[in-house]
């Protein structure tokens, strides 16, 4: 009778561990689509989302032994802290400091990506590992020697088991993980997504300003929700140091020459430098482009190139308060989030 | 027993069902194991990698380092017209010169007489786009890629890849006069662009029959003439055209390439 406190107290801590083991569980809700987004591309009936998969891709992605020398990771090129691009360089740089020829984009709400890379090379997130993994100026190293390396390596086996059912590590599932943490990288807690979700503080009276311009001048490209109509188009910043034709080299088709993907505008403030091969520096350098330094070419977006006017027209005033706009779809809580960094392992 | 006995019924009539709803009815009867074989020839002369020396008919002299090209669907039809498709999924081939054994491409098809071949030269485009679950073997980008007939950048199988040594080429960065033809383009996913998938129908009547039986292995006997990627209705030049990839031209290649196949014999 007198041990019964401590009988109760011992149950009680039972409980309360369990009920804190439980909240782990559920602490990962899987993939959640944004109120204010549409249906995702991404086939997630093809590659269900669990934990286990999650953190597998996670480890994948910022795993050096897929390089062919164990130096380079996803994660170096893609860096959280930058909306995962490669900040601060033009062209990112790989394995043997290797340059390539584009900038690193931002990896988040890949699940809404109709295709990947600046060209549109891409059409499945699930192949899209194999291009980096086997580009020699990027982790230079083989599909076959990468499996053999997991295959050998002692937690990998046991992660593969976790979140496949059995320590088989093959490519197809190597793909599959690491798609399930990218898919995960959704960006939609900017103030303009909670604006738009009616979840906190109205847009300034600036900020409503340039939101106004932004949908008559920008928008026609740069689509909400996701800043992007996921097509292909010549921007008019004419011609780079390489020569890069973009959509074109996939395509064949001339009308795509010098067309890239349209990007993301979200979380500019982390991605800079600008364009597919980085060459401009800040927001008010696109903006000097977009208004005076507009160059014509044949495959000029007509949008840009309105009663045979180069550019599109924005006044200081305007571009003040575009950019005041532009500022509000950064978002802190997506470059801070713990379960995408690196330590989170 | 009545009970099962129209169970019976039912599922032979599922049975029925699902094989009339096929596009050709499939010889029914035991399969056996048909053999067909990739016999990599050029002009008049057996195919040697690297040590063989070969003029084509813009008069330029090269040799031959690598060949591979993908062997798909394969279908066989009998005398009396009836065809069968061999299942999909066992239905994708590498041939490599440099790999005897990936010149003989085991199927199995119901027992028959078969005078007609089809395959594809190359990799369909539904299958092409497939989840990467579902392409395994010779299709799994994660291994094709390092036999190297995958485009990453691009989403795509080379379909056929031959690459050599020429005086008539440039001198690459790598100091060798190489040419480099990597054929693909299944026809694009998000935009169309160029296909070169080809569907080739060998008529066997002539060089024989395949009589596949049981316990033997019929063995389809093709000669793959690779010279026809240089003299065909395109006269090709190495000197012009050292390095052919995804590019318009490489489909006055497929073209040219696309007679390369005659049935030699049949072996029954
Ligand atoms: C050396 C730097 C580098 C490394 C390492 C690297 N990437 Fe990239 N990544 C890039 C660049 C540059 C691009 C754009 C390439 C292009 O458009 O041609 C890119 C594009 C992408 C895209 C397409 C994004 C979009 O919106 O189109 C994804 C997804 C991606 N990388 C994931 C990965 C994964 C996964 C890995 C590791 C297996 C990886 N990257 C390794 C530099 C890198
Ligand atoms: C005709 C379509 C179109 C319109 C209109 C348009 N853009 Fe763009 N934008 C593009 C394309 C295409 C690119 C990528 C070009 C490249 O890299 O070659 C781009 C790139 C950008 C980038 C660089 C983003 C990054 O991550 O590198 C910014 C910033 C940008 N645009 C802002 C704007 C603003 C602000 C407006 C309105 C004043 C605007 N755009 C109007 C098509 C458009």
């Amino acid at each position: 009778m007198k041990h019964r406190p401590i009988l109760v107290g011992a149950l009680l801590v039972v409980v309360i561990y369990g009920c804190s083991k439980a909240d782990d569980v559920m602490s990962f809700m899987g993939f959640r689509k944004p109120a204010n987004f549409g249906a995702p591309v991404y086939k997630l009936e093809n590659n269900d989302i669990t934990q286990a998969g999650f953190e597998l891709g996670r480890k994948l992605f910022y795993e050096p032994r897929l390089s062919r020398n164990n130096t380079i990771s996803c994660g170096d090129c893609h860096i959280q802290t930058s909306a995962f691009t490669h900040h601060g360089h033009d062209v990112s740089h790989g394995i043997d400091d290797r340059l390539g020829s584009r900038n690193s984009p931002p990896i988040m709400n890949m699940a809404w990506s109709q295709t990947f890379m600046w060209d549109g090379g891409v059409f499945d997130l699930d192949l899209q590992p194999i291009v980096p993994i086997t580009n020699p100026v990027e982790m230079d190293e083989t599909m076959a020697n990468v499996l053999e390396k997991l295959r050998a390596h002692p937690q990998y086996p046991a992660l593969f088991k976790k979140a496949f059912g059995t320590s088989e590590i093959t490519g197809p599932r190597m793909m599959k993980a690491m798609s399930q943490f990218m898919v995960m990288l959704v960006s939609a807690n900017s103030r303009y997504d909670s604006v738009v979700r009616q979840q906190g503080p109205a847009f300034t009276p600036d900020e409503q300003a340039g939101y106004v311009i932004f949908k008559s001048k920008c928008s026609n490209c740069h689509q909400e929700p996701l800043f992007t109509d996921n097509s292909f188009r010549n921007n008019g910043i004419g011609v780079g140091y390489n020569d890069d034709q973009g959509r074109y080299t996939t395509t064949l088709n001339p009308a795509d020459k010098y067309c890239f993907k349209v990007p993301s505008l979200r979380n500019l403030a982390y991605t800079a430098p600008y364009m597919h091969d980085g060459r401009l520096l800040t927001l008010d350098a696109v903006l000097d482009h977009y208004t005076h330094e507009m160059q014509d070419m044949p495959t000029l977006d007509p949008l840009l190139k309105q009663n045979s006017t180069l550019g599109i027209a924005v006044t200081t005033t305007e571009r003040g308060l575009l950019l005041s706009f532009l500022n509000t779809l950064n978002d802190k809580h997506f470059i801070t989030d713990k379960r995408f960094s690196e330590q989170a392992q | 027993m009545k009970r099962i006995l129209t169970l019976i019924g039912i599922a032979t009539f599922i049975m029925a069902c699902s094989k009339e709803s096929n596009p050709a009815p499939a010889p029914t009867g035991e399969k056996a194991t048909l053999s067909i074989q990739f016999d990599n020839i050029i002009g008049s002369k057996n195919l040697q990698l690297n040590t063989g020396n070969y003029t084509n008919a813009a008069g330029e002299q090269f040799s031959i380092s690598k060949l591979q090209y993908y062997i798909s669907n394969i279908r066989v039809k009998t005398t009396a017209g009836v065809e069968f498709v061999v299942p999909q999924d066992s239905s994708y081939f590498l041939v490599n010169e440099a790999e005897p054994a990936s010149q003989f491409l085991k199927v199995r098809v119901p027992e028959g007489d078969y005078a007609t071949l089809t395959f594809v030269l190359g990799v369909d485009s539904l299958r092409s786009t497939m989840d990467i679950s579902k392409r395994t073997g010779a299709l799994d980008p994660s291994s094709g890629m390092d036999a190297g007939m995958y485009w990453g950048w691009n989403s795509g199988y080379i379909f056929f890849k031959m690459e050599g040594l020429s005086a008539a080429a440039p001198v690459d960065p790598s100091g060798q006069n190489k040419f480099r033809y990597h054929i693909g383009g299944f026809g694009g996913y998000s935009a169309p662009t160029l296909n070169n998938i080809k569907t080739i129908v060998i008529d066997l009547t002539a060089g024989g029959i395949a009589r596949v039986r049981k316990g033997r292995e019929a063995n389809i006997h093709i000669m793959t003439d690779v010279m026809k990627l240089f003299n065909g209705g395109t006269m090709v030049s190495i000197a012009a055209h050292p390095t052919v990839m995804f590019s318009d031209y490489s489909v006055l290649i497929a073209n040219n390439y696309t007679s390369m196949f005659t049935h030699d014999h049949t072996e029954n």
